[in-house]
């Protein structure tokens, strides 16, 4: 009996998240899941806010996720974190990347980037882990892996194997970026 | 084999499968991905057409060619094509044809959410609705039967959900289709209202049949639950239902039009309570409803908008029926005095030309009339450049009858259409405003593609969705042809001159249309260096945050470019009366 598992990657269009989403469900695959995979992304190269919704079990009906349905979010920017919390299932895990992009109405004065949103996390989910995902990828000598650093933070909370993810990984990624997509993920799995 | 597939990707696959050869459409979302699909498939023919209307024309004639026919288009395309398909349901095909309606409900991407299962009633067609990706390519292929079986079109019916969803396809082969022999049929093709008198009774005894299919066909099957409870749905809210309500009786139907009455009857009768789920419109509940039949529906079921599972058991709840645990209790974190959470709305991207002609726009204070597009984009603030938007193509003959109502705004407004939906339905705006005398200008922001749904070819780029070379349409040449006298092709990015051309055109007395011609900026492929700050000329004037650039801000009283997002388009540069930005420069990659 596979562990039903859903889990949400939030963002903002163009910081990878569909990549990341395609990887998990691979890895999902791979294990034998049963998968359903929702995503709006229509706005998503316009710079809007990106979720991908991602369900795993035996059998899977409902496509999309709920509130306090989450057993992990998968934050790529800290607004977004916030933006979804009720998402998440109570007892659920939160990573969030250490990562602010204004929102236009912030860049032109009209709203505020709020302060103090990983502190209020925090306080609100016992399981929050912060991440500098960009200073990691860029060590592992791309910024573009940032999202696979991620995906390996993530992969410490599912019931899915290390090698899975990495057999999934390099099917989904280019050749030409294999190398440096592992050794981010690895490094992101480490921390 | 299995394979993870959008609903959208699986319809593809399914006309594959089953013999497509003719696939035709017009972009729109959420439908447009399954043409795209279809259109690698190999041994196959697809293309974009100018508008919905056209495509299915071009189906139909594919059809009576003996082919089958997938025609795909967004709930509102069905709007435009419901003229030929009307009395298509008269004279009925020949080689299979499925018209794809991808619905919107909650209006993700869309002006309106109507529910076009009302269109297969109105036009008596057979409507089939899918939960899922297997089922959306299984339907597909049983559509294609029904409408050979039947001589009908049929219309696969999709919501967003099923066709962004990706879900597990079990993948086949394709079996070829033989093409049917064409005959000529007067009393058939020939709608005269002589011969279409005879369809017309045709049509009476084809719905009788088809509902008799609906009674037996494996497409609308019960899943066998206690019989307390009993549930009658369709499409995505059926996967709504077995989370929700696990226990239940479900009654799924797979054909929405026409109705399996008996059927209804027998499982009505079987459950204590009946409950009718289904997103927007009370479709099925109402003609259950009709035949005497007791049901829950949309006196605690939303009308508005998309269902999910947390919506649909609050609803059952309120009706008092027992939902599962885990969507029994509002038992999620409620964000108490976080901090204020501020909206990411989608905007144009950096370097879009979009943005220079509604900066201009917005400084001359003009009437806006809008049409849909990107450029839609240019009604939000800060450029707030734009006034309208009703459906593609409104924006001219908008614009002509303000004019005609209030001659004062004139000289004060201005038509915005993009390129490829000038070509969809603005022409005949155009043309209607020259022939009635109005004197309106028209602005086509040619960007050279539909960048909205993800830069779909149209006639006016010279190429097809196969990928070949085809001839352009001469947008200039056309305008004159309509009979505009004043035609000008301008630089929408050098905004004095934009601006300039802007105020002789609208000025003029006679109608005028503007060319601004740029391509999109996510097609242009050589990269440009971002522009750069000098924090000593900068005085903090915000002036350049009026172009609602993603790539500026002001941090510490001086503008601030991010180099990562910047195009170097310039358009900043224009705007800055101090000279504090400019092109190109040191710190740049
Ligand atoms: C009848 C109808 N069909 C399709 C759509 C979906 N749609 C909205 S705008 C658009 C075309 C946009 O292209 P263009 O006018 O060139 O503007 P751009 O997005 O490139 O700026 C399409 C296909 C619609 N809203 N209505």
């Amino acid at each position: 009996m596979l562990k039903p598992f859903d889990v949400m990657l939030v963002g903002v269009g163009g910081q990878g998240t569909l990549l990341a989403t395609k990887v998990l469900a691979k890895a999902a695959q791979k294990k034998g899941y049963d998968i359903k995979v929702s995503e709006i992304k229509g706005m998503a190269q316009r710079g809007g806010s990106v979720v991908s919704q991602v369900r795993l079990a035996e059998k899977v009906h409902s496509p999309l996720i709920t509130e306090g349905g989450a057993d992990v979010i998968l934050s790529f920017e800290k607004l977004e974190a916030l933006r979804w919390l009720e998402y998440l299932k109570p007892g659920g895990t939160i990573i969030i990347n250490n990562q602010s992009i204004n929102p236009v109405p912030v860049l032109t004065g009209a709203a505020e980037y709020p302060s103090g949103v990983v502190e209020y996390i925090r306080e609100k989910v016992n399981n929050t882990k912060v991440v500098n995902a960009l200073e990691t990828a860029v060590n592992c000598g791309s910024a573009r892996t940032a999202n696979v650093v991620l995906l390996g933070v993530l992969a410490r909370y599912m019931p899915i194997e290390k090698e899975t993810w990495l057999e999934a990984l390099e099917e989904v990624v280019p050749d030409k970026f294999k190398k440096v997509n592992n050794s981010a993920f690895a490094a992101g799995y480490t921390i | 084999m299995k394979e993870l597939m959008s609903g959208n990707m699986a319809i593809a696959r399914g006309a594959y499968e089953a013999g497509v050869t003719v696939g035709v459409g017009y972009p729109g979302t959420p439908s447009t991905e399954v043409l795209e699909n279809f259109a690698r498939y190999p041994g196959i023919y697809a293309q974009w057409s100018p508008n919905e209307k056209v495509a299915l024309e071009v189906g139909i004639g594919a059809s009576l060619g003996g082919a089958r026919v997938l025609v795909t288009m967004k709930h509102v395309g069905v709007n435009v094509a419901a003229d030929p398909l009307f009395t298509l349901s008269y004279t009925g095909v020949n080689g299979g044809l499925v018209l794809l309606s991808a619905d919107d409900p909650s209006m993700h991407s869309s002006q309106n959410e109507q529910d076009n299962r009302y269109y297969a009633l109105m036009s008596k067609i057979p409507c089939l609705e899918p939960s899922s990706s297997q089922e959306a390519k299984d339907m597909m292929a049983a559509a294609l039967d029904i409408s050979e079986r039947f001589d009908t079109p049929v219309m696969l019916r999709t919501t967003t959900r099923v066709s962004h969803s990706q879900s597990m396809v079990e993948i086949g082969e394709r079996k070829e289709h033989e093409l049917k022999e064409y005959n000529k049929n007067p009393q058939k093709y020939v709608m005269t209202p002589a011969n279409a008198r005879g369809r017309r009774r045709v049509l009476e005894e084809r719905l009788r049949k088809l509902q008799e299919y609906a009674e037996k066909s494996p497409l609308n099957f019960v899943h066998e639950g206690d019989g307390e409870v009993g549930v009658i749905t369709s499409g995505i809210s059926y996967q709504y239902v077995r989370e929700v309500l696990p226990g239940a009786s479900v009654l799924k139907l797979g054909i929405t039009n026409p109705l399996p009455e008996n059927l209804i009857r027998r499982f009505a009768s079987r459950v204590t309570k009946l409950i009718v789920v289904e997103e927007l419109e009370p479709f099925l509940e109402t003609q259950i409803k009709a035949m005497g039949i007791k049901v829950i529906g949309k006196e605690y079921l939303p009308k508005i908008g998309e269902l999910n599972p947390r919506r649909l058991a609050e609803a059952l709840q309120n009706a008092g029926i027992k939902v599962s645990d885990r969507y029994q209790a509002a038992g999620w974190l409620v964000k108490e005095k976080a901090p204020a959470v501020p909206p990411r709305p989608p905007v144009l991207c950096p370097g879009c030309p979009h943005r220079a002609a509604f900066y201009v726009l917005s400084k001359l204070k003009l009437t806006v009339t809008g049409d849909i597009g990107c450029y839609t984009l240019g009604s939000l603030s800060p450029l707030s450049a734009m006034d309208t938007c009703v459906c593609m193509g409104a924006s001219v003959g908008m614009a002509h009858g303000m004019a005609l109502a209030n001659s004062s705004m004139k000289d004060k407004t201005v038509a915005v259409i993009g390129d490829s939906t000038f070509l969809h339905s603005g022409v005949t705006g155009l043309m209607d405003m020259v022939y009635n005398g109005g004197s309106s200008t028209v602005i086509i922001l040619d960007n050279r593609t539909t960048a909205m749904t993800g830069h779909q070819d149209h006639p006016a780029t010279g190429r097809t969705l196969m990928g070949r070379p085809a001839q352009e349409v001469d947008l200039e040449a056309l305008v004159k042809a309509l009979g505009v006298k004043r035609v000008q092709v301008v630089d929408p990015v050098d905004i004095d001159n934009f601006e300039q051309v802007v105020k002789e055109e609208v000025s003029a007395p006679e109608p005028s249309v503007i060319i601004a011609r740029r391509p999109c900026a996510l097609l242009s492929k050589e990269p440009r260096a971002a522009v750069t700050v000098d924090p000593e000329l900068c005085i903090g004037c915000r002036l350049c945050l009026k172009l609602g650039c993603p790539a500026l801000s002001i941090q510490d009283g001086a503008a601030q470019v991010n180099t990562i997002l910047c195009s170097g388009c310039g358009l900043c540069v224009q705007v800055c009366k101090q000279g504090a930005i400019v092109k190109g420069g040191r710190d740049n990659a």
